[in-house]
């Protein structure tokens, strides 16, 4: 079994301030990671892989500095990774970072996809299923466990209010969440031994696709404005029994015309 | 000189920092109030390689250097002190004396399993008359034909009780002083040999201590590490290796302190501001700081000779004897700035300095590191 997953280099928004001037992010000195829910994903990757002697190789699009999660991805266990970076990748929106992934995936054998369903710089969760309609794949989101049974994958895909059983067949493109299972630490050895692995450089030219698809040039997505969402003033907290709480709740709401 | 950390080093201590937060914090009082080994973080070290560290591929080992065993240590210590004392004896004091006096049956029929975790190893020299004093031997093996039978008794070894395999001293000639003394590699069950009674310690409470007694212990004839009395050499050398885990061991208790009185001190708030705006508080903390990274400075150095196969005796007890007293200083210190809280199970800088004290003591007292660094001065 061959299988591809697809992660990306994240600021560390768990450590991210805003800069009150221009309420955009500071990016400089926030440490990199690897998405979580990529990390999710990679995860049950592995566990196929333990369970079956899967063949994992993990692609990222992005920086030459995005090269540390490969390294981190090696000391976990994988096979192969590849770093898809080239300038004319730059200033991509989601549907040009499908479009450049999907053409790297069709150059490597895959029976499954994995993907994270989100990255927590970005939120978007589009990326995952564009893949999927690039390939003309099937494709679930939200994925928290699968079960592999070789011509197709039996997922519990995670809903609002519980959870659907579903089964596609393979080839297919899976998101996953990183609450799916915790993901296992870097091995010693695996640390030891991950800078001597190749990570295959990837650029425009090796891939096939239509460069006017690619970077800014092939984003259609334009920021409008960004801006900081005003913090809420502290909450008023009541120490009182039932009765004088529906009390006060009532008074505040009529308070503010809302009932 | 470099004082960078190399890439492996760096991604290293990205993992241990995560696994020791997530892991190991969250059982360190617990660990510490019941005075309970644990086990599960163990074998959660063992699937990991910590168990194995400095030991080389072909024998089951993660192919690491002594550089990052010594971070693994403090990084463990830094959140508790007990789970770093653990892989320091297991290390040092078992893993590392076979791998450099064993034979290659001794090396393949042990190395392996320590190295994964399956097995932990441990280490007997001290003897109730025999501390400082370590020539004073009175365990002893005699050569009966096809075995070695060990009599005697052990005291305040770590990982008794939870350990596989010992590593022991016993005069095999008692007219030969510590020419009289060999080593011997003793497992768990072998006739004779048994796990008496469990310390009870003002610090690193979850690690085992226990006595070890053999009476009539039958040790098969191929036990014996390295030749017929070179076991007080062997001993001295596996305990110059181990004052590096001790040291680092040391360290992170410090860093730990250190972490949490920086917190602590920075939230506390006394007439009207906090303690950390008082500059009491801070040319204390300073001074703390910079010995806390003379202590790492010093264990780096002492771990770099002995990655580099060079002499590193005189080094290895510098870097015990300044960061053991390091941590007891700035563990004394913390639970001061905490104030009445510090001395309270509350914050855990109690624990830490309870932890501290022991740093001084074992794998060599402070007095003994001095002698060590005299007598390379004066020899």
């Amino acid at each position: 079994m061959n299988i591809v997953v697809c992660i990306k280099q994240v600021p560390d928004t768990t450590e991210i301030k805003i800069n009150p001037a221009t309420g955009t992010l500071i990016r400089e000195g926030v440490p990199s990671i690897m998405n979580p829910d990529d990390k999710g994903g990679l995860e049950m990757a592995l566990r196929l892989k333990d369970l079956y002697g899967a063949n994992v190789t993990v692609i990222t699009m992005g920086p030459p500095q995005a090269d540390a999660i490969l390294r981190e991805a090696f000391a976990m266990g994988v096979d192969r990774t590849i770093l898809l970076t080239d300038r004319k990748f730059a200033g991509a929106d989601t549907l040009a970072t499908s479009n450049a992934l999907a053409a790297a995936l069709k150059c490597l054998d895959y029976d499954l996809i994995i993907t994270g369903r989100q990255a927590i710089d970005g939120d978007t969760a589009q990326v995952g299923p564009q893949m999927a309609e690039h390939l003309d794949l099937p494709q679930v989101s939200y994925v928290v466990d699968l079960k592999y049974e070789g011509r197709h994958v039996i997922v519990k895909k995670e809903t609002e209010d519980g959870y659907q059983m579903l089964e596609a067949e393979t080839p297919c493109v899976l998101t996953v969440l990183a609450s799916a299972n915790q993901a296992r630490y870097m091995t010693v050895s695996g640390i030891m031994e991950a800078f001597d692995k190749e990570v295959e450089i990837w650029n425009v030219s090796k891939i096939n696709v239509d460069e006017a698809k690619l970077g800014l040039a092939g984003s259609p997505t334009r920021v409008k404005s960004s801006f900081t969402k005003a913090q809420k003033g502290a909450g008023q907290v009541y120490e009182v029994d039932a009765e004088e709480a529906v009390g006060i709740i009532i008074s505040k709401l009529q308070e503010k015309y809302i009932i | 000189m470099d004082f960078s950390l190399t890439k492996q080093e760096e991604l290293f201590l990205k993992m241990i920092r995560e696994f020791a937060e997530k892991e190991v914090k969250p059982l360190a009082a617990d660990v510490d109030e019941e005075e309970r080994f644990p086990m599960e973080t163990v074998e959660k070290m063992g699937k990991i390689g910590l168990m194995g560290i400095p030991v080389p591929k072909q024998y089951g080992g993660q192919g690491g250097t002594n550089q990052i065993y010594t971070m693994a240590v403090e990084e463990l210590s830094r959140v508790c002190a007990t789970t770093g004392v653990i892989v320091s004896a297991h290390t040092s004091l078992c893993i590392a004396p076979i791998l450099e006096n064993g034979n290659e049956e001794q090396k393949m029929k042990y190395i392996p399993k320590l190295a994964s975790g399956e097995w932990i190893g441990a280490f007997g020299l001290t003897e109730p008359n025999a501390g400082t004093d370590a020539a004073m031997q009175q365990t002893t093996a005699v050569d009966a034909g096809d075995k070695w039978i060990l009599n005697g008794s052990k005291i305040f070894i770590t990982n008794s009780g939870y350990a596989h395999v010992y590593i022991i001293m016993a005069m095999t000639d008692k007219s030969l002083g510590t020419k009289g003394i060999s080593a011997f590699i003793v497992e768990d069950g072998m006739p004779g040999f048994s796990v008496g009674k469990k310390e009870k310690k003002m610090g690193i409470r979850g690690s085992a201590t226990c006595e070890l007694i053999f009476e009539n212990c039958e040790v098969p004839k191929e036990n014996l590490l390295g030749n017929l009395g070179k076991g007080f050499g062997i001993a001295m050398k596996t305990l110059d290796g181990g004052r590096i885990g001790i040291a680092s061991q040391a360290l992170g208790i410090a860093q730990g302190a250190m972490d949490e009185t920086v917190k602590y001190t920075k939230e506390r708030k006394q007439f009207g501001k906090s303690i950390a705006s008082f500059q009491n508080t801070q040319f204390q903390m300073a001074d703390l700081e910079t010995k806390i990274q003379a202590a790492r400075l010093l264990v780096r150095s002492a771990a770099y000779k002995k990655d580099q196969k060079l002499p590193y005796s005189a080094d290895a007890a510098m870097c015990k004897l300044f960061a053991a007293e390091t941590a007891m200083e700035v563990t004394t210190k913390a639970v001061q700035f905490h104030g009445g809280y510090g001395y309270t199970r509350e914050y855990p800088v109690e624990r830490m300095m309870r932890d501290a004290k022991i740093t001084e003591i074992y794998e060599g007292t402070s007095e003994v590191q001095r002698m060590v660094i005299a007598g390379k001065l004066f020899k």
